[in-house]
């Protein structure tokens, strides 16, 4: 598999880096040409993985997230979103709709709405040792539009 | 981001305006539990025209605040949601909860 770029970024999980890591990827992304609904879709499967990572990895204390983007080819952009926190005891269950541990402030929709915004999307998690979740997504270059 | 509001006729309109992730969600629930409390509305719209960004933190928010109008007998509305909202109402499927109305009501 060719991967002609890619970048890495390493944040602590604080809420004001949900917004710096969608922007992020959104610039990462911008060497695709891709369409401003393609952004959108990156911005908000970041942002929901992101946010994973702050509420559920790390429920009581600043861990590590790190983002890792890559372009593969045919304009596949891959991204990983990894931490080093609590995992997922149940990774099938958390996918489900409206399934949270997060009480009423979160709807249980993070994983929904990713799989909605990418191609492609896998969840590796051991408890007590974190999590990855890789998400794909097509960008058609503008360009190369009919 | 920020949040304001008009009110007539027992309708109060709160427009909402920037972007609503988990870092602003808690701020923005907090302004309007304010606002539902000194207005007591029956209906309850929220204007979503300019709200540029929304993830799962603003489901979230608004399924909350339906349950809130419905428990007091209220309705509540969704109104005129920028592209990239709707899009994530729609991925949500809340629009079968919560209506959502293209234009002013």
């Amino acid at each position: 598999m060719q991967v002609s770029n890619e970048c890495r970024l390493e944040f602590p999980s604080k809420s004001s880096n949900e917004a710096f890591a969608r922007v992020a990827a959104a610039a990462f992304a911008a060497q695709l040409d891709p369409t401003l609904e393609e952004l959108e879709d990156v911005k908000t499967a970041v942002s929901e993985a992101v946010t994973n990572c702050i509420v559920h990895a790390y429920p009581e204390s600043v861990g590590r997230i790190r983002l890792k983007m890559r372009i593969l080819e045919g304009g596949v952009l891959e991204i990983a979103v990894q931490d080093w926190g609590k995992g997922i005891e149940d990774v099938e269950k958390a996918r489900e709709p409206l399934f949270t541990t997060g009480g009423e402030e979160r709807g249980g929709m993070g994983f929904t709405i990713m799989e909605s915004f990418t191609d492609k999307l896998r969840v590796r998690s051991r408890p007590g040792r974190g999590t990855v979740v890789i998400m794909q997504r097509q960008i058609r270059s503008r360009q190369r539009r009919p | 981001m920020t949040i304001h509001s008009d009110y007539a006729g027992g309708r109060l309109t709160a427009y909402l305006s920037g972007e609503l992730d988990q870092h602003e969600a808690r701020g923005a629930m907090r302004s309007l539990d304010g606002l539902l409390d000194a207005y007591l509305p029956r209906d309850l719209v929220l204007n979503l025209s300019e709200l540029k960004f929304m993830d799962s933190s603003g489901i979230a928010l608004m399924i909350r605040l339906s349950r809130r109008m419905k428990a007091t007998g209220g309705r509540m509305w969704i109104e005129n949601p920028a592209r990239q909202p709707k899009r994530v109402i729609d991925a949500a499927g809340i629009d079968r909860l919560i209506p959502v109305a293209a234009g002013s009501l």
